[in-house]
């Protein structure tokens, strides 16, 4: 049909409809409530709850609105005597098992049971048999259960197989003894399982770090963008007395929709570890020991100036623009371009080569409807759990989605073909031979095949192939893939900010906005190599957040370091001669460049600890003291102005240039460390109880198997 | 002739005989003065005075850190921090009370859903330094655990209007 537009009545006013639209999608739209439990608008429909019953015109009975298609001349009535006693009476039932401790309950104050029996429930209860009460489950640390609460919705469950890809949870029993489940005791794993406490109508699941610790009116809702993957998902930070105590997604259809990740749900705790640096320390005698911010400034200010075009700065991957310029800036001023953000990699040969920031190709939102999909040397889901979850809605839509991996890892959506091979390379110039018309295994075929025939087709860089010692060869291979089968390249960059950073100058060979700097400075490898005198680290702990340790580790030994860390960790602190305590991104105002070219500027939601100062702060008092011209921002907004000037027109581009030949790699390095847990990739996350204990649960769990 | 009256009044102490007729009636009246501290005037059993926690009779704490009272105080004088105890329930890790703000309302004790928090009888405390106007939660124990006898009879008999 053309016009595919019909017309239904809802309580006397005449709305728009699609055919096949739900009866609860077309209340929604134009405001008129109706109350469920069970409907989701992310999830199937059930049904189950019975919560939103509606009267219809010529229906005999009261119909479910979220399983009522609309049809043409409908008529409606939301709250007619009708529709209010059905409601009514599935309130009843429904707070006939349901217990009454709303006041130890950790969903009190914004429970949908709750809000909806303030408006349908009775006053005095009826029911004078036996409550039902049911064995709590323990689902592992970062969910705690109650289930003697639930109401049976189903949202758990639906979410486990539709969204999360695999059923964790499940019902078990029927009729009064159903209960909620994991059939044989087990924790949740997946890498998004902590939506399943956003999704819970009641108390039933609920957050476990954040268990007891405040109540929902107390909070301050504070928005914010995730510091840990270049996904940048929008959250919402539920803020009391300065302190963050939990973390919820925001809805934002372009990046996260309604889902945050474990690990951006749960690293808060990390914020409040105790080697937390509160106090600015310098080294005295061989000891570290307190001082004043004017001296450690004019310490770390003296150890550069001496340095000179010598000093280094390493710089984390998850740093905010701002941060990132002022740190190039005064390394400019320096005279050096010893800076570096791209900590995990190991093979800097073809940098020349590499785009003005890493991105993806296209839009986040885009992955969706991408048709062909080749990831290379990824544990995606690990790596940007959202991401996977919009590549399994791409792969269930019909994207025929190949991987190029070392090992095998578990995706749970259908894939095309598994090229699994130690030898990544290798297996992409098989790919590469087949795509030139050479032959190939079937599976490579298939590949080949699905990306030149499709219309939208990239191939993607993950975390493990940046991390190869022989990475530069990787991308030409996978390049001349790309240009032999149309296909469009993209980065999976790490950390929250590769991009923002790369585009701010944090680069040995690139001015900022992109340009080439009149003499490169030294990369990552290099400084690895020959350590410099002087060395800075922005929230950089060189022996957890480098590939090569056992070199990091030397790094710090020989150099003389300047850790403006908001953490001090063992081996910072047996080396640094200064530490400048910094706020972390939840105690500072920032910006961060996703790996979509999105770029997000975010306020502080937390109070600074102790005696920290944001990092921007300390970098133009450094800057001050170094002379650095017109270095007197007043604000982060005035450095994000400057730091936007120097950048100047930025767009995503990925196309890759070879140039020239590739040279052999300096050093031979085994390729090891090349897989990174989810929760050990920065010194939040590493710091966070909860996520430690499922890292450590996942990790027992693969040793089993192994 | 004006002049002449208030002369004639203030020679025959006319105000003071005046004065002292009342005087008089009110020395023969029933007395209401009570000479405190020795007398007492008697109490209503909703009497709003000094805070206490009160204990179950196990000797379970009542309190179940809801924060009801903190959210109902008009005065914001409560102050409640909670945490998981350390078998699994939901308790108080802190309770302050600041007497500074508290303008005896008596909300919290209304807003309390199991008669944790209570107003007792108790209205003779005086503080003497700085910091003793918090009642903090082992202070507000200890005055449940004195006065619990009084504190139970109390609610017990205006439990029917409750």
């Amino acid at each position: 049909m053309a016009d595919d537009s019909i017309t239904i009545e809802v309580n006397g006013e005449p709305r728009e409809a699609r055919p096949g639209q739900m009866l609860i999608e077309v209340t929604d739209a134009c405001g008129d409530y109706v109350p469920r439990f069970c409907y989701h608008e992310k999830l199937s429909v059930a049904a189950n709850c019975r919560m939103c019953l509606v009267e219809v015109e010529n229906a005999p009975k009261p119909l479910p609105a979220c399983a009522t298609p609309v049809s043409d001349g409908m008529k409606v009535f939301t709250r007619s005597e009708a529709a209010i006693a059905a409601q009514r009476a599935t309130m009843e039932f429904l707070l006939i098992n349901h217990p009454l401790d709303c006041p130890i309950c950790d969903q009190g104050g914004e429970c949908e049971l709750q809000d909806l029996a303030m408006g349908y429930g009775r006053d005095v209860s009826r029911f004078t048999e036996r409550k039902r009460s049911v064995a709590d489950k323990n689902l592992g640390p970062l969910v705690s259960t109650d289930m003697t609460r639930c109401i049976h919705c189903t949202r758990c469950v639906r979410f486990g197989d539709e969204v999360a890809g695999i059923q964790e949870l499940g019902t078990l029993g029927r009729g009064e003894t159903m209960e909620i489940g994991t059939y044989i005791e087990r924790a949740v794993q997946h890498e998004l399982s902590g939506n399943i406490i956003d999704l819970c109508p009641v108390g039933a699941l609920n957050n476990k770090p954040y268990r007891f610790s405040a109540r929902a009116w107390e909070m301050e809702q504070r928005r914010t963008v995730s510091p840990h993957d270049g996904f940048g998902a929008s959250l919402f930070a539920h803020v009391m007395g300065g302190k963050v105590k939990r973390v919820v997604p925001c809805r934002n259809e372009a990046l996260n929709e309604t889902w945050a990740s474990d690990r951006d749900r749960f690293s808060y705790e990390g914020l409040g570890a105790p080697e937390r640096a509160t106090t600015p320390l310098r080294r005295r005698d061989g000891r570290l020991v307190p001082c004043s911010w004017q001296e450690a400034l004019e310490t770390a200010a003296d150890l550069l100036r001496t340095a000179g075009a010598s000093a280094a700065a390493l710089v984390s991957p998850s740093a905010t623009v701002e941060e990132g310029f002022l740190v190039a800036r005064v390394f400019e001023h320096l005279g050096s371009a010893n800076i570096d953000h791209r900590l995990r990699q190991r093979d800097f040969r073809d940098q020349e080569a590499d785009p003005v920031m890493p991105s993806l190709p296209c839009d986040i939102r885009a992955v969706d409807s991408v048709d062909a999909l080749l990831v290379v040397g990824s544990d995606l889901r690990s790596e940007l759990p959202l991401l996977a979850h919009r590549v399994r809605t791409a792969a269930l839509a019909g994207a025929r989605v190949s991987f190029v991996e070392h090992r095998a890892y578990d995706y749970l959506f259908p894939v095309l073909a598994r090229h699994n091979n130690v030898e990544l390379q290798a297996e992409l110039e098989t790919l590469l031979e087949v795509a030139r018309g050479g032959q190939g295994e079937p599976q490579h075929q298939a590949t080949v095949d699905a990306l030149r025939t499709a219309e939208d087709a990239q191939i993607w860089l993950g975390q493990i192939a940046l991390r190869h010692p022989e990475y530069a060869a990787l991308r030409r291979a996978a390049a001349a893939l790309a240009t032999e089968t149309g296909s469009q390249l993209g980065y999976l960059a790490e950390g929250a900010n590769a991009a923002g950073l790369a585009l701010a100058g944090v680069l040995p060979h690139r001015a900022p906005g992109g340009g080439s700097r009149p003499v490169s400075g030294k990369a990552l490898d290099e400084l690895l190599r020959s350590p410099p005198e002087t060395l800075l680290l922005l929230n950089v702990e060189p022996v957890h957040d480098c590939a090569e340790r056992e070199a990091a580790q030397a790094l710090l030994s020989q150099s003389r370091i300047i850790a403006v860390n908001p953490f001090v960790d063992e081996s910072t602190a047996a080396h640094a001669e200064v530490v400048l305590p910094i706020a972390t991104w939840a105690e500072t105002a920032g910006t961060f460049v996703n790996l979509g070219g999105d770029q997000q500027s975010f306020q502080a939601i937390a109070s600074v600890v102790g005696d920290s100062r944001p990092a921007w702060k300390v970098f133009r008092v450094l800057g001050n003291l170094l002379a650095v011209p017109d270095c007197d921002y007043a604000d982060a907004d005035a450095v994000l102005a400057a730091a936007l000037s120097g950048m100047g027109e930025w767009a995503r581009d990925t196309t890759f240039k070879v140039s020239g030949d590739l040279p052999p790699p300096p050093v031979a390095s085994a390729a090891r460390n090349l897989e990174l847990g989810p929760y050990e990739i920065d010194s939040i996350v590493r710091r966070a109880p909860a996520l430690q204990q499922v890292g450590r649960r996942a990790a027992d769990e693969a040793n089993k198997v192994a | 002739m004006k002049h002449f009256i208030n002369l004639f009044r203030t020679f025959s102490l006319w105000e003071l005989i005046r004065g002292l007729r009342v005087t008089l009636r009110s020395f023969f009246r029933r007395k209401v003065t009570l000479s405190y501290p020795e007398e007492k005037t008697p109490q209503s059993p909703r009497f709003r005075g000094l805070h206490a926690l009160r204990r179950y009779p196990n000797g379970e704490e009542r309190c179940i850190a809801c924060k009801l009272c903190q959210a109902v105080c008009p005065a914001a004088a409560i102050t409640i921090e909670s945490d998981v105890a350390d078998d699994g329930t939901r308790r108080t890790t802190r309770y302050d009370i600041d007497l500074f703000k508290c303008i005896y309302c008596g909300f919290c004790e209304e807003a309390c859903p199991v008669d944790a928090i209570v107003e007792t009888r108790v209205f003779e405390y005086h503080m003497e330094q700085r910091g003793e106007n918090i009642m903090t939660k082992d202070k507000l124990l200890a005055v449940g655990d004195r006065f619990e006898q009084q504190i139970a009879a109390d609610r017990a008999a205006e439990a029917r209007y409750r």
